[in-house]
């Protein structure tokens, strides 16, 4: 890869089974400190199993994630967690009969020293100031996206995982969401995102990687991809090349 | 005045059902497992205390001193070990076989052990001192002292589970366990202090019964029906709801004995049953479905 920089995070030749289904199969990447990198693909791509895969969600088959040059492969998931990896999960997740200031609570239960704290989140997000004793089971989806953020947040990640947030929520709210990344970057926090809306994926990721059926078929910036080799990679339709492997650029 | 009487010993029988009900609602609130041998662990307190008890020279009423931090570690050694092996294979039914399955074992054992003649905790001439306001109402020390511990320890838990770090935990991990692991919550850690108290509180039930009745081996079964109609009565998932769940069962069954004395099982579980059908989520059903 290119830079100077060590990895922050690299993944190699992983490969993780669902019962019988492989699910992930031999996907390499690495992230650079401050990057923001998005995992596109279609249902059932292997996007999520891959970002479970990385906090300990799911074991590995085969292959190593090195987090900072340390292998994390066999670390549980609450041991990922102080070392820096969080995981925004898809479908929010929150914690429904706890109210939204127990939810940050309970996300800074184990927090590194860091930039975020609850009065940092009350600061992003400043109308959970007013709602904060309110259950998470009583707001939107787009309301609990943003604590499902800031729950992640107060833990203070070196890497901020994001599944699929976009997922069944207007629009608008997906723009004011990825519209915070900015903030986050500038306050060091590395981002890894997986995403189904291609378009959106493009426009705040400084490096894609696309997946089809559980293996990377393309990787670039979003400058340097067309709209026909991405449609091709996200598809596997052929383009001339037969073989979506090839797609790969070294 | 023999109806308000009933009424009191009702509400003083009540405290001790919610003692009693209080941990199987937790175990049940937080690790969704259904407890047969609830009403078993109960007779065993008695039996420790029968056994332990006389050893250390403290009076009797002060056997929970010794039988209670017994309990509470055997409750999370029993929760991180056989308890968290049947959850981990993931189907319902093996953590239900596995407590049923500790109920027989249990019974058998004691009977082994004791024989089934029954038993109590000797606390001296305690059991006799009573209040008498008039004279048809007689509130016994013991029994009232059973409800206030039955206040104490379910305000306590209750206030344990929405203030502190560690309720909050318990609570996020009986919402959703994997959201947990998310944010460094180790859910078999907290299954295992949910036990600890859920056992802890029923060594308190087991000696509070031994010491105003009498247990045999085989009277946690029976008594383990008061606990569910209790908790169904008030409410999955509140503690409060537990504490008025026992005391609507107790009030329904003392009414029902002043009725006729072959009447007080029948009347406690005709009420269970009247909840079950009107409002079956119980008086005070709290938790909302996310």
């Amino acid at each position: 890869m290119s830079g100077s920089r060590p990895p922050l995070l690299e993944v190699e030749d992983l490969t993780v089974h669902h019962g019988q289904l492989r699910a992930v199969s031999g996907v390499s990447f690495s992230l650079l400190p401050g990057e923001t990198f998005a995992i596109i693909g279609a249902n059932g791509a292997g996007k999520s199993t891959l970002l479970r895969t990385i906090v300990g969600l799911h074991r590995a088959s085969s292959g190593r994630i090195r987090l900072d040059g340390k292998d994390v492969t066999g670390t549980p998931t609450v041991a990922r967690l102080s070392q820096g990896l969080a995981l925004v999960p898809e479908g929010r997740r929150l914690f429904p009969s706890l109210t939204v200031e127990e939810n940050l609570k309970v996300g800074a239960h184990r927090a590194r020293p860091g930039p975020f704290d609850i009065a940092r989140i009350y600061q992003l997000f400043p109308w959970m100031v007013d709602r904060r004793r309110q259950r998470a089971a009583r707001l939107s989806g787009g309301e609990q996206q943003a604590v499902a953020i800031g729950r992640a947040l107060v833990s203070n990640p070196r890497i901020l995982l994001l599944d699929e947030l976009s997922l069944g929520l207007a629009p608008v709210v997906v723009q004011r969401i990825y519209g915070l990344l900015p903030e986050l970057l500038a306050d060091g926090v590395t981002v890894l995102l997986v995403e189904q809306d291609v378009t959106q994926a493009m426009r705040v990721a400084t490096r894609v990687l696309c997946l089809l059926e559980g293996r990377a078929t393309l990787e670039g910036t979003p400058a340097e991809l067309s709209r026909a080799q991405i449609e091709a990679a996200y598809f596997g339709l052929a383009t001339g090349d037969p073989g979506t492997e090839g797609a790969v650029p070294s | 005045m023999t109806w308000l009487n009933a009424v009191i010993q009702g509400v003083l029988l009540g405290g001790f059902y919610a003692l009693f009900a209080c941990g199987l609602s937790l175990l049940f609130g937080v690790m969704g497992i259904i407890n047969l041998a609830h009403g078993d662990f109960a007779v065993i307190a008695g039996y420790v205390a029968v056994v332990l008890v006389p050893q250390t020279h403290l009076p009797m009423v002060f056997g929970f001193l010794v039988v209670v931090p017994i309990f509470a570690l055997g409750g999370y050694i029993l929760q991180r070990t056989l308890f968290q092996a049947a959850l981990s294979r993931g189907d319902p039914l093996t953590i239900l076989l596995v407590t049923f399955g500790l109920s027989v074992i249990t019974e058998n054992a004691l009977l082994q052990a004791f024989t089934s003649n029954g038993q109590s905790l000797n606390i001296g001439n305690l059991i006799a001192d009573s209040i008498n306001p008039s004279t048809v109402i007689s509130i016994s020390d013991i029994s009232l002292a059973v409800l206030i511990i039955a206040v104490v320890v379910l305000g306590g838990l209750q206030l344990m589970l929405s203030r502190t770090s560690m309720g909050r935990s318990i609570r996020a991990v009986a919402d959703d366990r994997e959201a947990a692991e998310l944010v460094g919550i180790n859910h078999r850690h907290v299954f295992g202090i949910a036990a600890a108290i859920a056992l802890a509180t029923v060594a308190l039930a087991g000696l509070a019964s031994g010491m105003i009745t009498e247990f045999a081996p085989t009277t946690g079964t029976s008594n383990l029906l008061f606990a569910f109609e209790a908790v169904v009565i008030g409410g999955i998932g509140s503690l409060w709801g537990t504490l008025v769940g026992g005391m609507v069962l107790g009030i329904a069954q003392q009414i029902g004995a002043q009725i006729n004395p072959a009447y007080q099982i029948l009347a406690g579980n005709v009420v269970f049953l009247a909840v079950l059908a009107f409002r079956s989520r119980g008086l005070f059903a709290v938790r909302e479905v996310a």
